[in-house]
């Protein structure tokens, strides 16, 4: 064995570097399919709460994301509960109805994952519930941490 | 044949040192950008709207376990104060009582849980709660499927998918209350 790599060192006199194109390339590709780019600033505070009976989501293209809990102010403050899907905050809680109804007609196997601050208060998240049910997007899902026991 | 001469002929002319470089730059891009963890959540389904002029159809009280978690996060377990580690042993205690205690549920397929909030209950507690009974939920499932000879829950999943046996015998019940009108 040994005396076959000698012989291939000798005839080239140095290490090949035709297939690292190759290599990276395979490396690249994985990391293409694997990624998703994050498309949204998020404007509120998330501190997910833990859970253990979880569920995953494999199909992220079903996915629409409400984030809810405080404002992220400058100089690190905090101010009110808002409600935020997309990129844009929602004044009127009455429009969330809208906006997942028209999801829900592109892609109507919809999953909504609720994002919610551990400290927020469930009145705003039933009135999300609520408007969700109005539209129709019933698969909701509270996303939370692994717990670490 | 073909294809082999016409490598050859591209090694001779292009340098593909370079080739690397750029395909590093790519790969360090996707690399930075990448997020590999998984969303992970407490998948639930909302009842659906109700119509203006059905009322729900009634559902005996002994076949609800009521869980009220209020204002500061403490739970109320059938108007009992209780803790939240308890909700998981009364939960399968209801859900499997087939009408043996008259304080719990008459039979498997009737049970139900019922978990109400108050407008100013903070969120984590909520999700702790529901959280517990989830997993008395997944602890039923584990254990029935053992009873059918399958080592876990997941190995019956994987086998018959997710209508399999022990759900169509244990239907995860969660009821989220509607909120009162007052």
């Amino acid at each position: 064995m040994s005396s076959h790599f000698k012989k291939k060192a000798k005839t080239k006199e140095e290490i090949p570097t035709a297939s690292m194109p190759d290599i990276v390339f395979m490396l690249l590709i994985f990391f293409m399919v694997t990624t998703v780019l994050r498309e949204t600033t998020v404007q509120v505070r998330t501190n997910l709460p833990f859970a253990e009976a979880l569920t995953k989501i494999d199909q992220k293209r079903l996915v629409t994301y409400i984030y809810i809990g405080p404002l992220k102010l400058e100089n690190n403050q905090i101010g009110e509960t808002g409600v935020q899907i997309d990129d844009a905050l929602i004044e009127d809680l009455s429009n969330v109805r809208t906006i997942m109804y028209r999801k829900l007609i592109e892609q109507p196997k919809l999953i909504v994952s609720i994002k919610s601050d551990q400290a927020s208060e469930m009145g705003i998240l039933m009135d999300v519930q609520q408007e969700l049910r109005e539209a129709g997007t019933l698969r909701v899902n509270y996303s939370t941490k692994r717990d670490v026991q | 044949m073909a294809l082999i001469k016409k490598r050859k002929r591209v090694e001779g002319e292009i340098p593909t040192a370079s080739m690397a470089d750029i395909a590093f730059l790519l790969l360090i891009f996707f690399l930075v950008t990448t997020t590999i963890d998984v969303d992970t959540g407490i998948g639930m389904v909302l009842p659906p709207k109700l119509e203006e002029d059905v009322t729900p159809p009634p559902i005996k009280e002994r076949n609800v376990l009521k869980i009220l978690v209020d204002q500061q996060g403490m739970v109320l377990l059938e108007d009992k104060p209780s803790a939240i580690s308890l909700i998981r042993a009364e939960v399968v205690k209801h859900v499997l009582n087939e009408g043996r205690d008259p304080a719990y549920s008459e039979a498997t397929d009737k049970a139900l849980v019922s978990i109400k909030t108050a407008r100013e209950t903070p969120y984590d507690a909520y999700v702790q709660v529901l959280d517990e009974v989830w997993m008395a939920y997944f602890e039923m499932w584990d254990s029935e499927a053992r009873r059918l000879g399958y080592a876990s829950y997941t190995d019956i999943v994987a086998a018959q998918g997710s209508d399999n046996a022990v759900r169509r015998k244990i239907k995860a019940a969660i009821s989220i209350a509607e909120p009162d009108d007052a």
